[in-house]
């Protein structure tokens, strides 16, 4: 079923001109998006869920006398389509005038990014089914657990717009997640692709089983101060706390921790961040929720917060041009940087650890919330693997920390860093970021497992 | 929506399932929101789909579409069972499920004014005139208010012959007030956090809350809260206002008794627990006045885990969870039931919507009210920290240990309330954070919160819970731990 489900790009083309021609609004912007998404999960060496879904999303704005809203559907008969015209103009109608709103932007050139690959959009139940009976076979041969998912999709959307808007996009993605268990310790591991191809489960699950392995019967060390190895995917579910701040719409509400920051010295000489849609690990459309295309943007240079991103009106109101980074129309928010790179070092983890006297080496972190928005101070937990390093050696497994630590701080102690990697966690939207080596990473409490 | 759901079973059964299910749902949707004098979001949505839960070769399959034809509905259906027969490859054993009655009902939650009927300019300008209130106070940076409204139509149909239609209505609203001064964010919302009081109920509810009588306290509280004391760190005797006791709740109790959880089938994402099958009945959770329940009955009150029949065709029940402080229940569905020795489901199921497979969730895990007045609690009370409104939550992924903080406290000293403290935060330990209440407040002062925004699952589910609670007292609790440096 799934390869007729997703609708073409001709389709979805058909839908909004219909929408189009319906509408009798000022304005009118339609967002058609088809998407097919199936996903096995596996638990306790079995497979206890297997599921598939397909679904189309017809979204209108409406603008009428300097007022804009949205309406969506998903039914394409043409009286639901002409309700839901109706509905997003009734609600324009009904508000007051937004004194920020301007005129919708006409046609656009946007540079191509391929990231539609034909090997995951057809991928199988049997294909997901066949590895995940592999990883679970040999985790019930080493009398390990083996618990995770793996999935496939596709999505295809077309926003256009009366001004004469055409923004297509197609795009495939592929996940892997898998988590070892055994009776005192686990280990992880997780990686997405666009292409399915570039995803190894059998790799993944011999780390994650090394991993738990290799913390069996953790001991409890005391909470403190520890030099510490983040793993990219704890790097990322902490920088990921960080997109929001280079919104200039954050800055411009005195939200963001850099407010009054911009153009200081924050971060370490060694931190680099830019905002890259068209980096070859990065995923995601050339264009933002109004259709203006994305611009590569250098938010933070040597430590020194540099530029923010700006959709169309929050430009406007800060005497800037808009970078592409715009949510889709209306909202409260603005924008944000949704691909943002890390530049990076050279080192790898092994030389990490071996230049590490005492300290803790983390694998995944979790549950991680905001304790201080301006301070940008972190809480969450290590999870699936914290290991106790001594004398540039993993000495064994340790019991889960609790952490409270100042991103701000971190990123002004970081001691070395590896290649930058696509890196997947549960906190973040995926980035770009290396393994890292902090210097007196906060760990508060301890937890009994 | 009957036949469609019944052309899916058919399909299923011929194609070789053992048993099937179908939900088919209409979804929609109104959110609005405001920020700062202006309309923010202004948005409605519709959703109409169905889903298809089947059994076959002993495994689960489940497919769901939005093409409701003829052949989108049979594509649907066997493409469950195509992927059920793929699930087979990697069993151990066939599923069973716990054996429940066949219903034919219908069920609605009572409301008195349908919000997709009131005027949406009405609903703009009382978010707007509340938004005034926030800004006349001087210091504050942003305020903001929003509103979303749900109803929920659906048919739930199974190959043993249940056929339920439930309609559930639900609103929710809140305001927000933000102050930036110095090196300080500060925040406080009203009457909740993470957008406000949401109930199984319509306009009413947000007529009832009165957001603009409110709107002066909470933007004046914000703006005090730069120059309140610090939480102080240490172990302190700590009371919870009735929402971050509903929020301890829903973290320290309601996920960790999830069976689903429990048994791994959470593992990779959520985490499991430390309630594992051999602490039934065994284990003291709390001390001897910690009651609480899951309460699925709309007897418990409008909350947002209230239904007449979950998404698998189990009736609503109310499920002892912490009795007299002994741990004595789990929230399971037919097939976790069944796989610990249950006679029945707790009938815990739902899902968010009809492309997503439904799974264990809170109901209303609710506390018991106690016998103390709220005055008295205070009076009672030499010295401690009372703590409201949630501003973060985060606990281990097998729910022992948890760290909260709140948007605002205030010192108890000698029985009375005092200065006002910024940035409390306190931690433990789940069972032993729950053994050392020692009062918990009465019916007149407790609330069934709703919690709209509770993830789960792969791919994540986002569902509504409800916690009812009132004030409570814990002693020797570590307070000033997220700050200490």
């Amino acid at each position: 079923m799934s390869k007729d489900a997703i609708l073409s790009l001709k389709d979805l083309e058909r839908i909004a001109e219909k929408v189009l021609k319906l509408s009798g609004a000022d304005e009118t912007e339609v967002d058609v998006g088809s998407t097919t998404d199936a996903l096995t999960r596996f638990a306790n060496n079995t497979i206890h869920q297997n599921v598939a879904e397909h679904s189309l999303s017809i979204s209108v704005r409406a603008v009428i006398d300097g007022r804009t809203a949205r309406a969506t559907t998903n039914k394409t008969d043409e009286e639901s389509l002409r309700r839901t015209v109706e509905a997003a103009i009734t609600l324009a109608r009904n508000q007051p005038r937004n004194p920020d709103l301007l005129p919708m932007i006409g046609k656009q050139k946007y540079p191509k990014v391929s990231r539609f690959f034909s090997s995951t959009a057809n991928a199988t139940p049997e294909d997901r089914a066949k590895a995940v009976t592999k990883v679970c076979k040999a985790a019930a041969k080493a009398k390990q657990t083996a618990a995770g998912i793996f999935s496939s999709g596709e999505h295809r959307s077309l926003t256009v717009n009366s001004r004469g808007l055409v923004a297509p996009y197609e795009q495939t993605r592929a996940e892997f997640s898998i988590t070892i268990l055994e009776p005192t310790s686990s280990g992880w591991a997780k990686s997405n692709s666009p292409d399915i191809r570039k995803i190894d489960p059998q790799e993944l699950a011999e780390n994650a089983a090394r991993t738990a392995a290799t913390s069996r019967e953790p001991r409890e060390i005391p909470a403190g101060r520890y030099t510490t190895i983040l793993s990219p995917s704890a790097v990322l579910d902490l920088v990921g706390f960080l997109f929001y701040d280079f919104a200039a719409t954050s800055v411009l509400d005195k939200r963001s921790c850099l407010t009054g920051r911009i153009g200081k010295k924050v971060f370490g000489d060694n931190i680099t961040i830019w905002d890259d849609a068209y980096h070859p690990l990065q995923s995601g459309p050339p264009h933002d929720g109004e259709g203006v295309p994305r611009q590569k943007v250098l938010l933070v240079d040597k430590g020194v917060p540099k530029n923010l991103v700006y959709a169309r009106s929050t430009a406007k109101k800060m005497k800037a041009k808009p970078t592409g980074h715009g949510f889709s129309l209306p909202n409260e928010y603005g924008e944000a940087p949704m691909n943002l790179v890390f530049s990076g070092g050279d080192k790898t983890t092994e030389e990490m650890i071996r230049t590490t006297d005492r300290g803790i080496l983390v694998t995944r972190l979790w549950y991680i919330r905001e304790v201080d928005p301006y301070e940008k101070i972190l809480t969450g937990m290590t999870r699936d693997g914290t290991f106790l390093l001594e004398n540039g050696k993993i000495s064994g497994g340790v019991r889960n920390f609790r952490f409270n630590e100042s991103i701000i701080e971190m990123l002004s102690k970081v001691e070395m860093m590896g290649a930058p990697v696509r890196a997947a966690g549960e906190e973040s939207f995926e980035m770009v970021v290396p393994p890292m080596k902090v210097r007196d990473f906060h760990f508060s409490e301890v937890t009994k497992f | 929506m009957h036949d469609l759901a019944a052309l899916a079973i058919e399909t299923a059964k011929r194609r070789g399932a053992s048993y099937a299910d179908v939900r088919v749902m209409d979804i929609r949707h109104r959110d609005i929101s405001t920020k700062n004098g202006e309309v923010g979001t202004l948005a409605e949505s519709e959703s109409l789909g169905l889903g298809v839960r089947v059994i076959a070769g002993g495994a689960w399959g489940f497919s769901s579409t939005d093409r409701l034809t003829k052949e989108g509905v049979q594509a649907c259906a066997a493409e469950a069972v195509a992927i059920a027969k793929a699930s087979a490859l990697a069993k151990r054993e066939n599923i069973s499920l716990a054996p429940e009655e066949t219903y034919v009902d219908t069920w609605q939650n009572p409301f008195l004014k349908d919000p997709f009927r009131i005027p949406v300019e009405t609903q703009i300008g009382l978010l707007l005139a509340a938004d005034k209130e926030m800004r006349r106070v001087k210091g504050v940076t942003v305020a903001e208010g929003s509103m979303s409204f749900r109803r929920i139509e659906q048919l739930f149909a199974s190959s043993t012959g249940s056929s339920i239609h439930q309609v559930k209505m639900q609103s929710g609203a809140g305001i927000v007030a933000t102050s930036f001064a110095g090196t300080e964010i500060q925040k406080r919302s009203y009457p909740n956090s993470f957008g406000g009081q949401h109930m199984l109920q319509g306009y009413e509810l947000i007529e009832s809350l009165d957001l603009v009588g409110n709107a002066g306290r909470v933007a004046e509280e914000c703006v005090a809260l730069h120059s309140a004391a610090q939480c102080p760190e240490g172990q302190k005797t700590v009371i919870l206002g009735s929402s971050q006791l509903g929020l301890q709740i829903h973290e320290s109790i309601g996920h960790p008794i999830e069976l689903d959880r429990v048994l791994g089938m959470e593992a990779n994402f959520a985490g499991m627990s430390f309630l594992t099958t051999e602490k039934l009945r065994k284990l003291r959770y709390g001390s001897d006045i910690v009651n609480v329940v899951a309460d699925a009955r709309l007897d418990h009150g409008p909350g947002l885990g209230t239904f007449g029949y979950d998404d698998e065709g189990v009736a609503a029940q109310c499920t002892p969870i912490i009795t007299n402080g002994l741990f004595t229940g789990y929230l399971s569905s037919r097939e976790t039931a069944a796989s610990i020795g249950e006679k029945r489901s707790g009938g815990t199921v739902r899902c968010e919507s009809w492309n997503r497979l439904p799974m264990i969730r809170m109901t209303n895990i609710s506390i018991n009210p106690g016998s103390w007045d709220y005055d008295n609690l205070i009076a009672d009370t030499d010295d401690a920290i009372l703590m409201e409104t949630n501003r973060s939550w985060s606990i281990d992924d097998k729910r022992y240990h948890f760290q909260f903080s709140t948007e605002i406290g205030w010192e108890v000293k000698g029985g009375k309330v005092g200065r006002m403290i910024k940035n409390p935060s306190y931690s433990g330990i789940t069972t032993e954070f729950w053994n050392s209440c020692d009062a918990i407040c009465s019916r007149e002062h407790w609330t069934l919160w709703g919690t709209p925004n509770c993830g789960k699952g792969q791919p994540q589910q986002v569902m509504g819970t409800g916690h009812g609670a009132s004030p409570a007292r814990f002693r020797n609790i570590k307070v000033g731990v997220a700050f200490a440096k």
